[in-house]
């Protein structure tokens, strides 16, 4: 059999790694379809309460978040606030983000805006009622409430 | 003098390509905004006209500023609202036009599908908060009058097309169950009931 032996120790290729840059690249497309970026920084406290009966906001582009919480900077203090866009707001103020942004969406997209109310669950109803109250005096009807998914535990 | 064309070096492509990639991992954010989608009411006429709706036919849900529930007049807790909702919403009979006293009344509407004229329930859940009563309290009541109707969809469902409703595809099934068993959920005009 030594005569089939090659002259020197074998060398153990190296790894092409020509088609490293593809694999990357793929990743690369994934994260760009999938991301979305952060519109607003949120200057609110949010933790979503928990629900059951949820379903995926459908069509990212026509919805408007409202952000209800207590801010994070402390010392405005600890009553829930109304944020739209970056800026805290007046419930007052509502009337004209939405008109604002229904003016932004292309006209046949318009009867689709849905508006998502991120709120704190420790607010009080007081304010989201307000808002509420105030959507509706602008017509903008398709609410969402953002929750989180809860687990349902099976007895 | 004819230079030799160099070939351009690729080597640092995938660098460039991770630093893409990082950039975009930072950015990234996977969370898929989930949660209860509801319909506001126009806003009323200036004149608003007295619609009586039979005390048979309202099941009230009053949450205080304790976060306490009252269901039909009476004390009530989270945990049993779903069942309470079930049971007057349930409809055992669409073909039949009679109802128990107390349970509400029912209304005939044509549902190709079931076999033209069907009689569904006029019942309608009404709910009233406080404007101390914290938002986690109202998702969770408003969640579960959610559950209760989507449940008796699937109960519907299954018993007329042999699958659930959610997994439903064909648009006509979907229309029918929706108005055999309509989500009939109305949010009272706000104001204080009191409690604090």
């Amino acid at each position: 059999m030594a005569k089939f032996r090659k002259k020197g120790g074998k060398k153990t290729p190296g790894i092409s790694t020509a088609s490293l840059p593809d694999i990357i690249f793929m990743l690369l497309f994934f994260f760009m379809v999938t991301t979305t970026m952060r519109e607003a920084t949120v200057l609110v406290r949010i933790s979503a309460p928990e629900a059951t009966q949820v379903q995926k906001l459908e069509k990212k582009s026509l919805v408007s978040f409202i952000y209800i919480g207590p801010p994070l900077n402390t010392k405005l203090g600890t009553d829930s606030r109304i944020q739209l866009n970056d800026m805290f707001a007046d419930v007052k103020d509502i009337r004209e983000f939405v008109q604002l942004e229904r003016e932004s969406k292309d006209e046949a997209d318009r009867p689709f805006l849905t508006t998502s109310l991120k709120v704190d669950k420790e607010t009080r109803m007081g304010i989201v009622t307000d808002v509420k109250q105030e959507l509706r005096q602008v017509g903008a009807f398709k609410i969402n409430y953002s929750t989180k998914k809860k687990a349902i535990i099976q007895k | 003098m004819a230079r030799p064309i160099n070939e351009i070096n690729a080597g640092s492509m995938a660098d460039i390509a991770f630093l893409l990639l990082i950039f975009f991992l930072v950015t990234t954010t996977m969370d898929i905004d989930t949660g209860i989608t509801r319909k506001l009411p126009p806003p009323p006429p200036e004149e608003m006209p007295d619609i009586k709706v039979k005390e048979r036919n309202i099941f009230k849900v009053l949450v205080n500023s304790r976060d306490r529930l009252m269901v039909e007049g009476k004390g009530g807790h989270i945990s049993l609202l779903k069942e309470q909702a079930k049971a007057f919403l349930s409809n055992p009979n669409l073909l039949d036009s009679n109802s128990p006293e107390d349970m509400p009344e029912k209304r005939q509407v044509d549902i190709p599908l079931f076999g033209g004229d069907v009689w569904v329930t006029k019942g309608i859940i009404s709910l009233k908060n406080d404007r101390g009563t914290s938002y986690d309290m109202y998702i969770q009541v408003q969640n579960e009058l959610a559950a209760a109707v989507s449940e008796l969809r699937d109960e519907l469902s299954m018993n007329k097309f042999g699958m659930k409703f959610s997994k439903l595809s064909d648009d006509e099934k979907i229309k029918a169950i929706q108005k055999a068993i309509p989500m009939a959920i109305s949010e009272a005009e706000p104001e204080d009931i009191g409690g604090h």
